[in-house]
């Protein structure tokens, strides 16, 4: 079983990795344009948000946003590729389970997320001092984020029949979902109807949890954060898996 | 001979009430070549598919070595070799790679697998590509790509599913001396395809599928004697003289150097040689007119 998942997993990273132009790069050179506008040019004007300047406000919610992004985009596209040329079969004519299968997609997408939240972690410590509070705290929202976005990738990927269906969700879902979510602004600046709304957007714990990694603070609380994402991760594996044993989209 | 793989009342209905399999019976030996022959959309690759776990059969048992696949589906997947019809590799992945991964997913470690694909590349002359990407392949290294990497687990029955399609003469006629190989080591073969001179050639038993039914199942030798009437081509180097009309079996002559004749469950070739041999007229090559096999395949599927 640890082969079969180690197999899997290296194949992944090696797919990413090939096409790095494509899957590393871009989301740091985007991070340092948004450093660049709404660090540089546009901070200073917007002054303090939640007690901090304002490019070390978004810092957080910058490298969460890739994160993501990518984790999201790595199971995606990996596997409506496998099904799309039907290398799919590999794994269906080989005796390995469901749950290793799952394992070894979402830890592709995981590992992605690490490498690119990473690299764009070291590309804004060039420009700004960046405060850290609990490492701990980074490590764990990063973590539970990325696998939480490779399962939604994973699971979108299932049910695409095109090239079309997987950027339908990331845009018109994943990215709304992300800007409204505290991103770039404290939800408490928003009238108490919106500030309802935005509880009902899980980005919002997570962006709000690794904040409170980087700074200290945060507005629902640290528990709120990680239970959220822990009830979503269940949710999610447990649809992915019965999607997978029962082949919905894969086996007809 | 003990049972490789049974399968009883296979039927397979598709969500567009497209009757695939409507009660397929199957029966094929252990150390078998045997051949599965049917005409497109007659319901052999959804056979294929069913037993090799690729799809989800609608009623019916799959036995493979004595072990039922509804309880022991992990344990037949390590059995089985899949060539299949279409290529389903990641053509931008390297050719090595494809094999190595294909082994991990088996819970082969990368050394082993590495030192056998080294085997199985060489074996199929692509080994000098194994760095090369997948997509950069002709058409019959794809398929020699595929067969590789359906042996990578070293399976005690291989599946093919047209393994001949797109290959030209020469590398078919060596995939056909590697197949024989292996059956001969003991690896069960189940062969699909259209070219009918190669299941004459490699298989020992057969079974005719038509419209989702075994229509047939017995062995090479028992079908093609059904075929009582054989027609050959007769060459000479030798301009032909006049034929004589009273040889005792139909001769006809095509052209001034070939012949051609039917023959009869009565007589032989042996004899036809000899008989023109005597009225002055040698014979230098002889070749079927028509494939019987194709002949039988025909007139079965067309319910003659």
């Amino acid at each position: 079983m640890w082969i079969q998942y180690k197999t899997i997993v290296i194949k992944e990273i090696l797919r990413f990795s090939r096409i790095w132009v494509q899957t590393i790069f871009p989301p740091i050179i985007t991070t340092s344009l948004y450093l660049l506008i709404f660090g540089g040019l546009m901070g200073d004007r917007i002054g303090d948000m939640q007690g901090v300047d304002y490019i070390h406000f978004i810092i957080p919610g910058i490298i969460l946003m890739t994160v993501i992004q990518n984790s999201y985009a790595n199971t995606v596209a990996s596997f409506f590729l496998a099904k799309f040329n039907h290398s799919i079969e590999e794994l269906l004519v080989s005796p390995i389970s469901y749950w290793v299968i799952l394992l070894g997609y979402i830890s592709g997408g995981v590992v992605r997320g690490l490498v690119v939240g990473l690299g764009v972690f070291i590309t804004i410590s060039f420009f700004v001092d960046l405060q850290i509070y609990s490492v701990f705290i980074i490590f764990i929202i990063f973590f539970l984020t990325a696998v939480l976005f490779s399962l939604a990738g994973f699971i979108n990927a299932v049910f695409a029949q095109s090239f079309d269906d997987i950027s339908i969700v990331p845009t018109f879902v994943l990215m709304p979902m992300i800007y409204l979510g505290g991103l770039f602004y404290s939800v408490e600046i928003l009238p108490e109807f919106w500030q309802n709304i935005s509880r009902f957007n899980p980005i919002y714990y997570m962006v709000d949890g690794f904040r409170m990694g980087f700074l200290g603070s945060s507005t629902t609380g640290i528990v709120d954060s990680i239970l959220v994402l822990l009830v979503m991760i269940i949710l999610l594996s447990l649809l992915a898996f019965y999607l997978l044993k029962r082949g919905i989209n894969i086996k007809t | 001979m003990p049972i490789a793989l049974t399968i009883k009342s296979l039927i397979k209905t598709y969500a567009n009430d497209f009757h695939a399999l409507k009660g397929i019976d199957l029966s094929v030996e252990e150390g078998d070549f045997f051949a599965l022959l049917g005409s497109n959309g007659a319901g052999k690759t959804t056979m294929i598919g069913i037993v090799c776990g690729l799809l989800e059969k609608t009623t019916g048992e799959v036995n493979v070595l004595g072990l039922d696949q509804a309880n022991n589906a992990y344990e037949i997947k390590r059995l089985i070799g899949l060539m299949p019809q279409e290529f389903n590799f990641n053509m931008f992945e390297p050719i090595e790679e494809i094999l190595i991964n294909q082994a991990g997913y088996h819970g082969i470690n990368r050394t082993c697998a590495k030192a056998y694909a080294e085997v199985l590349l060489k074996r199929m002359e692509l080994w000098d590509k194994r760095s090369d990407m997948a997509k950069s392949l002709s058409g019959g290294m794809k398929r020699r790509l595929m067969l590789a990497r359906a042996l990578i687990h070293k399976p005690k029955i291989l599946i093919l599913d047209e393994p001949s399609a797109g290959v030209d003469v020469e590398i078919r006629r060596s995939m056909w001396t590697f197949l024989k190989e292996l059956n001969a080591e003991g690896v069960t073969i189940i062969l699909t395809t259209h070219y009918l001179e190669e299941a004459e050639s490699l298989c020992r038993n057969i079974a005719i599928v038509d419209k989702g039914k075994v229509i047939e199942q017995t062995s090479m030798k028992q079908l093609l004697a059904r075929v009582s009437q054989q027609t050959l081509i007769l060459e000479s180097s030798e301009k032909l003289p006049e034929i004589p009309t009273t040889l005792g079996f139909l001769l006809t002559k095509l052209d001034d150097y070939l012949l051609e004749v039917v023959l009869e469950s009565d007589i032989n070739i042996t004899q036809v040689l000899k008989i023109l041999s005597e009225h002055n007229i040698n014979i230098n090559h002889v070749r079927n007119a028509q494939n019987r096999l194709e002949t039988l395949f025909l007139n079965l599927t067309s319910g003659k």
